[in-house]
């Protein structure tokens, strides 16, 4: 029995921050002070404020400990966990009251009082590699209930009745798509996991398998009894390294205990699951491109129909959901459809998790019930703007999505409401932008990747992003036309009806969406030859000061293409025609005589 | 896994030893004096004492935790009992031994044990 729990975030993003080092010097630090069988440090998945990263928290009491280093264990062991004195120094600064010295509760917080945690609700509460405290949190429970009190249809008719959707960006009900695949009938059928999570700056998939793994395990248990498989894949990408790890160790776990396997529950069930690495191609998380890929083929979509439903992996009827619909099904079934539907909108019902980047203060994963708005997530969760600038649009669904601009801050967020204002949900990347973005840009920016990602069968898709991107490109040389805006919107068009697959349906989203809200930045790029933010480069000028340089030639000396020129105590000149506009000799000048505009 | 109840042991075995990480506001806490006074005196054997007698007896209503000096440094060990509404008790003078009936008369059937308190003690 430990009279105390020390839960270290072992997710990826305070991994990267050396929490791994922090157990190892705690575990050390304990033993050495004697309180290796009172202590209990347990790695656990993420907690959701990455921004603070690496994270602690000590029960019983609930303190959370942020940024802490290796340094600072032995003063939390010695203190804190020998003798009881709070680190306050370390104290996450929101948990700590100004007026007393009492600690507040995490749930007190502005970044957690607004979040309900259905589908994180064991990320950085449980260690991941230990089956038994899933249990403990009535794991695999749901698959006892379904496998012995109920039949197929009624599990279908429970998803259905919760109003579920698919998470993985395009909504569709998920208690419709495995009554599909129930109805088809089949010697073999099989249930997959899209875990190919690629949208760049979304990571809430990754910090499930990292976090929780078995309840994707369990969904899939579910699912598969649901629709008649015996077979499950989950089909991972090859750059999540701990979510790879963890899984594996929960399949052998859940296995062991015979939760996968033959004969579950001694009820005649038998389920099984195999996991399938992606070799780090974006179209793969489109369904039919992830079930060739799976096969051990080239990953590449098909036209459908037929569907998944009906032919799927192996020309099997197959379902195919995301990890986060997967991470809601347990609780569902435990808890009821209504209890479910109770939460969000209309149409949009449960929770959605949201990664939150770019230029915000608390970087991180947050989830909250669908209708929340965007003002609230960012402003109040995600504390805004970390250096007080302007918030100007923020960037859902990755490169399928568009951005919001500050006048639809207040459109409660949902599938239908984020279409319908030219977005859409996505996976759940929510990428925030201030002044000092250019709307073309971060355009360009997408448009490279989807060039770079498209797999090349379909012409529309091969061909007209690469146009696309072409025009974009022209614009922030200043090269563009006004022309040039109708023909992009028109291609833009084109790509979205012609294209075979997802990624070139939804590949020109960006630029649509932000020649809808942003015409007037393009405007200014194509006629002003200006970009307001500053970023493009080609259209700015560096120029130095003449009133305020006093010919140090200490730009001159740091110019790494020897573009300034000028003598001792002579206001110096920037030579236009050798200037690369890296922004080096602005950052040396010691009377900020040079600027770039 | 054969059944449902072999699904529910493990449940009920691992929630005792996860149940320290739920909301612990609605507890009866036991705060052991663990400064260096504490320590000298002999805190860490109750505080020890504490927390293997409440496991053994599976008391999931009841968190042990320790606490700095409260200023009485001749009379530890002490041990403070706070309940539910935050009413306190203090035992002083405490020993591995003198735990297992606090725990059984105290924590279990919400008798206090008058000989061991502060109040028992002259403080002259």
């Amino acid at each position: 029995m430990y009279r105390s729990h020390v839960l270290v975030c072992g997710g990826t993003g305070c991994s990267s921050s050396n929490s791994q080092q922090i157990i190892d010097s705690l575990e050390a630090e304990l033993k050495e002070q004697g309180l290796e069988n009172e202590v209990k440090v347990v790695k656990t998945g993420c907690f959701g404020l990455c921004a603070l990263g690496p994270i602690m928290i000590v029960y019983p009491e609930g303190c959370f400990y942020s940024e802490v280093k290796p340094d600072d264990v032995p003063e939390i062991v010695s203190e804190h966990l020998l003798k009881g004195r709070i680190v306050k120094r370390l104290l996450y600064k929101e948990t700590v009251a100004e007026d007393s010295d009492k600690v507040k509760s995490l749930n007190e917080t502005q970044f957690y009082a607004k979040q309900h945690r259905v589908a994180l609700r064991n990320c950085g509460v449980i260690n991941p590699e230990n089956i038994d405290e899933y249990i403990a949190q009535d794991g695999y429970q749901a698959l006892g209930k379904v496998l012995t009190e109920m039949t197929p249809q009624q599990v279908i008719d429970v998803i259905s009745a919760s109003g579920l959707r698919g998470r993985g960006g395009a909504g569709f009900p998920t208690g419709k798509k495995w009554s599909f695949a129930a109805a088809n009938q089949a010697d073999q059928k099989y249930v997959c996991c899209n875990a190919d999570e690629g949208d760049p700056g979304a990571f809430m998939d990754r910090s499930v398998l990292e976090g929780d793994p078995h309840v994707v395990l369990e969904a899939m248990a579910i699912a598969g009894y649901a629709i008649g498989a015996s077979q499950g894949y989950i089909y991972v990408r090859a750059e999540y390294p701990i979510a790879v790890h963890r899984l594996q160790i929960a399949i052998k776990q859940a296995r062991e205990y015979g939760l996968l396997g033959k004969d579950i529950f001694g009820t005649g069930f038998n389920f099984d699951i195999d996991l399938r690495l992606g070799a780090g191609a974006f179209v793969c998380g489109e369904e039919t491109a992830l079930m060739t890929s799976i096969e051990g083929h080239r990953g590449e979509p098909r036209p459908r129909p037929p569907f998944p439903a009906v032919k799927g992996l192996f020309q099997k009827p197959t379902i195919l959901n995301n990890v986060e619909t997967y991470a809601n099904v347990p609780r569902i079934i435990l808890n009821g459809a209504e209890w479910f539907a109770s939460m969000g909108t209309e149409k949009s019902k449960g929770t959605k998790v949201f990664a939150l980047g770019g230029k915000i203060k608390n970087t991180g994963l947050v989830e909250v019930p669908m209708g929340t708005t965007l003002r609230e997530i960012i402003e109040e969760i995600g504390g805004g703007s970390p250096n007080g600038k302007k918030f100007k649009a923020a960037q859902t669904g990755g490169p399928s999505g568009g951005c919001i601009p500050a006048e639809h801050m207040d459109v409660p967020i949902d599938y239908d409401n984020l279409i319908a204002i030219g977005s859409m949900m996505g996976s759940g990347g929510l990428i925030v932008m201030d002044e000092d973005t250019c709307m073309v840009d971060i355009a360009k920016f997408f448009l490279e990747f989807t060039v770079d990602e498209s797999c090349g069968k379909c012409t529309p898709c091969r061909v007209g992003t690469k146009r696309l991107y072409e025009m974009l490109d022209k614009i922030t040389r200043g090269e563009g036309t006004l022309e040039d805006l109708d023909k992009m919107e028109q291609l833009c068009y084109y790509i979205k009806a012609n294209s075979l697959c997802g990624l070139g349906q939804t590949a020109p989203n960006p630029v649509l969406s932000t020649l809808r809200y942003f015409r007037d930045e393009y405007v200014a790029h194509v006629v002003d030859k200006k970009c307001p933010a500053g970023v493009c480069k080609h259209l700015m000028q560096v120029t130095i000061l003449t009133d305020k340089c006093k010919g140090c030639t200490l730009c001159a000396r740091t110019c790494p293409v020897g573009a300034i020129e000028g003598s001792v105590k002579v206001p110096h000149v920037v030579n236009q025609a050798k200037c690369i506009k890296c922004g080096a000799c602005i950052e040396k000048c010691k009377f900020g005589a040079i600027v770039k505009k | 896994m054969k059944s449902l109840e072999e699904l529910k042991a493990i449940r009920d075995r691992v929630k005792s030893s996860v149940d320290i990480r739920e909301d612990n506001s609605n507890k009866i806490r036991v705060v052991v004096g663990m400064a260096t006074c504490g320590i000298a005196a002999g805190a860490r054997p109750v505080l020890a004492a504490f927390t293997e007698e409440v496991a053994k007896r599976g008391l999931h209503n009841v968190t042990v935790t320790q606490t700095g000096c409260i200023g009485i440094c001749q009379y530890e060990p002490v041990v403070e009992i706070f309940d539910a509404d935050g009413n306190k008790t203090t035992y002083v003078k405490m020993t591995a031994e003198k735990v297992a009936k606090v725990v059984t008369d105290h924590l279990v059937n919400g008798n206090v044990v008058t000989e061991y308190t502060i109040g028992s003690i002259n403080m002259k």
